[in-house]
């Protein structure tokens, strides 16, 4: 485990109980760069979680409820006229965060989910004519309740690739839950936590990951892996070169967090089901089995 | 469309028919010249049909004219041969059959009758001729046969181009195999299965069982190769390059033959070899005669085998000779035979024709009566010869009843059959017993070869007296004309006199192409046509394989051994190769070590995993095992290429040892 991030899961641990796997995706997310999808049912610890990771990463953080009414300036802000200047001033909207949780996504109308996903994509909002980048670092988590519930927009595959993982909480096991029970509320505790990082660390361990060495060899696998996706016979369509790419940072993030200069297999396969469910669709129509991941591994050598 | 339904345009579009046509064509051309006129007009009227009908869309011809053509075919092929099996009327009942089958190519089945029945055609060629020019030309006829079947199985996947550089690479790969096949596949003597006795038909020219006059003269015109001739050290002086063949004793007023006497053996002691000896290797043609050409006079004791010299000094094998044969013999160019002749054979080789030639028989006696002693005579004749105005000339004007007398007296023009037989015939009217030797005289060095070649331009005959003792041989012709003796044929001759187009023709560099050629000619006969049981054996003897058992085991583990390269190659090629990553290499190395422990790393397992795995169940393997495993992955993964890491991981595979 690398000496400069095991003050953070230390942290995230605490509050979130019997969760390491996941907590340490959500860190490798964050870590390679990219945005995090949470799909729970309510009452999972989402929230908890992104709470507690502004908190050990002392990011700014802002909460959006995504309803159907909402429209995208609020989410990126609006120009008021300020009678006393006689002038616009900008309102930035809660996207200026440094981590930002978009409250089911999928409960809100296409035009405003767009709004959010360009923002993320592009991490800059540009409203009034006026381009303004967002802050570093920049982070989202959204979380959406699963699709088969009443009342949702299902986000389009296209906005699906633009998060680079989606995990799902899960219920706690019966010990977690248990102590979860016993202890205090989940967020007086937080007030607790110190911060294990500050911003600007947490820019140059980001930098640090890109740096983490994938080898030829191991490029050879993450083809492999991406091929066989375009190759099933069950998959209507197979992974783009984005979520290719992606692969290749989520692993350099998960092998940064294992303390390793470099990425080996392992580390695929430790984010390829995070990274690549949500982004496979299955002929079936189904948004990505949640075995399909495990059963390519299971097809694919390692070269 | 369904299976059923598709047409043959599926399995052969028209391009690809037309294609078809060509190599048919191309197989069958030589074959024109042994086929009858009206199976090649056949033959060409139903491609050229196929070909329209293909274009235009013509209807199939029914059922019952179809039977009735092939019956057609059979009953004309029977017609023209007197039988429709054996090797010509086999051949031409093939080629006509492939022709027909033209016209009932209906599925994609027929499509590769129609490919393999052409690669069977293409061996008939071997029956006719088996030249270097045949076997470039089968080569080149296989590749385009190939072309054709991958085009057939491939249809529209290739371009033309890249089709025939397959089959061009096919066909060379497949040459290795064939090289094995030659040298190795047990030669047994003589024919497997009897040959039809057709086998070679085309007439052979060469020395025959007679001579007549004008007969050498016809032979000079050709220029094939009678025989060659390696000699062990120096070769004789052309003088003494006397080639004996054919040995006539009896004259019927025109034609010298042999007389009835059959051959006996020359005994021992009626001959006795003088000065050197001569020891050479005679390669010679088939003649489809018994004669087996020899340098005046072979030695009776080593002789080839079935083959014995008889009394007339000819050297006969006991079969006639249908194949190119190689002896050795040792000839010695002085000798004394027959030192006593009784009185019957005295009387039988002076013998002459009743009544006949009373001319020359009178200017003989006329020699006797003067007292000439039998040397004197032959030399009185010679000087004849020389002195009158006598032509040596390949155009001899006709002569009628009496030949020898209108020869002597009256024409004096002659080539040397008729000087041969005229000398002869005064001998034998002096009382001198005499005979027509026929043969070759001289032969031409190839340099390149180091050989003499022998043509049937070479052809000559001469005369046998007795006197003395002994047999000598006398050579009127070198009396009229001694150039050529000296020099050759075209040496001899005028220009006006005759002298074939193909020696008229003679430059110093279509000699030297000539040569270059028959050297080549004569390495093709000697190491591929000649490749028999006897070469076989001798030069797989070298190897150790002596006997027939060893050479087919020989075989046997040669093929399955280069197939099974073959096959590996094949499939290293589908699955991707992987030797390439060195420090992969050092990793499959320790996987093998482990797979004969029992522990093996599914393919979607990583090395750290797989590991993980291996130790948990041997903890004791820790030690050997995690240093190897951690280089490798610092190796392949985590570092950039380093040769020292990559030392240091050999280091580490090679030392791992996994106690049991």
């Amino acid at each position: 485990m690398s000496s400069s991030v095991a003050p953070v899961l230390q942290g995230l641990n605490r509050i979130i109980l019997g969760k390491d796997e996941q907590l340490k995706l959500v860190l490798a997310c964050l870590l390679a760069r990219g945005h995090l999808l949470i799909e729970d049912i309510p009452g999972m610890g989402k929230t908890t979680l992104a709470l507690a990771l502004a908190r050990v990463l002392g990011l700014h953080f802002q909460r959006v409820q995504f309803t159907s009414d909402l429209l995208p300036a609020d989410i990126l802000g609006v120009s008021v006229f300020e009678t006393a200047t006689s002038s616009f001033r900008f309102v930035p909207g809660a996207i200026f965060s440094q981590l930002v949780l978009a409250d089911e996504i999928n409960r809100a109308s296409p035009k405003t989910q767009s709004a959010l996903l360009e923002a993320m994509e592009e991490r800059q909002v540009t409203a009034e004519g006026e381009t303004r980048p967002l802050p570093q670092p920049f982070f989202v988590i959204a979380t959406q309740n699963p699709a088969y519930q009443l009342g949702t927009f299902p986000l389009p595959e296209s906005q699906l690739d633009r998060f680079l993982m989606r995990i799902s909480l899960g219920y706690p096991s019966p010990d977690a839950e248990r102590q979860l029970l016993l202890e205090r509320e989940r967020r007086d505790l937080l007030a607790e936590i110190e911060p294990a990082l500050a911003p600007a660390q947490l820019i140059e361990l980001q930098q640090r990951v890109r740096e983490v060495r994938a080898a030829p060899a191991l490029i050879d696998y993450i083809l492999a892996l991406v091929q066989r996706t375009r190759e099933l016979p069950g998959l209507r369509q197979g992974l783009s070169p984005r979520a290719g790419l992606g692969l290749r940072r989520a692993a350099q993030a998960w092998a940064f967090i294992e303390g390793r200069s470099g990425v080996i297999p392992e580390d695929v396969q430790a984010v390829f089901a995070a990274v690549v469910n949500h982004r496979l669709i299955t002929a079936a129509e189904r948004e990505g089995a949640a075995t399909s991941a495990a059963e390519i591994l299971a097809q694919v050598a390692i070269p | 469309m369904s299976m059923s339904e598709r047409g043959l345009n599926d399995y052969l579009p028209v391009a690809t028919l037309l294609r078809m046509l060509a190599v048919l064509l191309l197989i069958l051309a030589p074959h024109a010249s042994h086929l009858p006129v009206w199976e090649s007009a056949l033959i060409v009227a139903l491609l050229s049909w196929r070909g329209m009908a293909a274009r235009r869309q013509w209807r199939m011809p029914p059922r019952i004219l179809r039977a009735a053509l092939v019956f057609a075919a059979l009953g004309g092929v029977y017609a023209s041969f007197g039988h429709v099996s054996g090797q010509t009327a086999g051949t031409a009942l093939l080629c006509l059959m492939a022709a027909l089958k033209l016209v009932e190519l209906r599925e994609r089945r027929d499509v590769m009758v129609m490919v393999f029945l052409m690669y069977f055609l293409l061996i008939t060629h071997f029956f006719y001729s088996q030249e270097i020019w045949t076997a470039i030309y089968l080569l080149a006829s296989c590749v385009a046969i190939t072309a054709l079947l991958i085009e057939c199985q491939h249809l529209g996947a290739l371009s033309p181009r890249q089709t025939l550089r397959k089959a061009g690479v096919m066909v060379a790969q497949a040459l290795p195999l064939m090289l094995m096949m030659f040298i190795l596949f047990p030669r047994i003597p003589g024919p497997l299965w009897g040959l039809p006795s057709d086998a070679g038909a085309a007439a052979r020219s060469g020395l025959s069982d007679s001579m007549s006059p004008g007969d050498i003269a016809a032979l000079i015109q050709s220029d094939a190769v009678a025989f060659r001739v390696r000699f062990e050290g120096a070769a004789p002086p052309p003088d003494q390059r006397y080639w004996r063949g054919p040995v006539f004793d009896h004259f019927d007023g025109r034609t010298w033959k042999h007389g009835w006497t059959p051959p006996r053996a020359l005994s021992a002691d009626a001959v006795r070899y003088e000065g050197a000896a001569v020891r050479y290797e005679l390669t010679l043609e088939p003649t489809r005669m018994p004669w087996l050409l020899a340098l005046d006079l072979p030695q009776a004791r080593d002789l080839p085998p079935d083959s014995q010299l008889d009394d007339d000094g000819e050297l006969l094998a006991r079969h006639p000779v249908n194949e190119r044969v190689r002896y050795t013999l040792t000839s010695y160019p002085h000798y004394l035979l027959e030192p006593e002749l009784d009185v019957r054979e005295r009387e039988r080789l002076t013998s002459l024709p009743k009544g006949r030639d009373p001319r020359a028989v009178a200017l003989a006696r006329g020699w006797k009566a003067q007292g000439l002693s039998d040397p004197a005579i032959v030399a009185t004749a010679l000087q004849m010869i020389r002195r009158q105005n006598f032509v040596y000339t390949l155009r001899p004007p006709a002569l009628g009843t009496d030949s020898i007398d209108e020869f002597l007296f009256d024409t004096r023009r002659g080539f040397c059959e008729h000087y041969s037989s005229s000398f002869t015939f005064l001998m034998r009217a002096a009382g001198i017993p005499a005979r027509v030797v026929t043969g070759y005289l001289g032969g031409e060095l190839n340099e390149l070869g180091g050989y003499y070649i022998v043509s049937q331009s070479d052809a000559h005959a001469w005369s046998e007296v007795w006197y003395g003792g002994s047999w000598h041989r006398v050579d009127p012709t070198a009396a009229v004309a001694p150039e050529r003796v000296e020099r050759g044929l075209d040496a001899a001759i005028g220009s006006g006199e005759g002298l074939p187009a193909y020696l008229a023709r003679r430059t110093a560099w279509r000699d030297a192409v000539k040569l270059r050629w028959d050297w080549l000619n004569a390495r093709w006969n000697g190491l591929v046509l000649g490749y028999g049981p006897e070469l076989q054996q001798r030069f797989l003897e070298r190897f150790g394989l002596d006997d027939l058992r060893s050479m087919i085991l020989a075989l046997t583990v040669l093929l399955t051994t280069s197939m099974s390269i073959v096959g590996l190659l094949l499939l290293r090629r589908a699955a991707p190769a992987r030797s390439a990553d060195r420090a992969l290499r050092e990793w499959q190395r320790l996987q093998h070590r482990l797979a004969a422990r029992g522990y093996v790393q599914r393919g979607d397992e990583g090395p750290r995993d797989f590991v993980a795995r291996v130790l948990g169940e041997r903890p004791d393997w820790r030690a050997p095992l995690q240093t190897a495993a951690d280089l490798y992955l610092q190796t392949r993964y985590l570092q950039a290429p380093d040769a020292g890491l990559l030392t240091a991981l050999q280091q580490a595979v090679r030392a791992a040892r996994l106690p049991a």
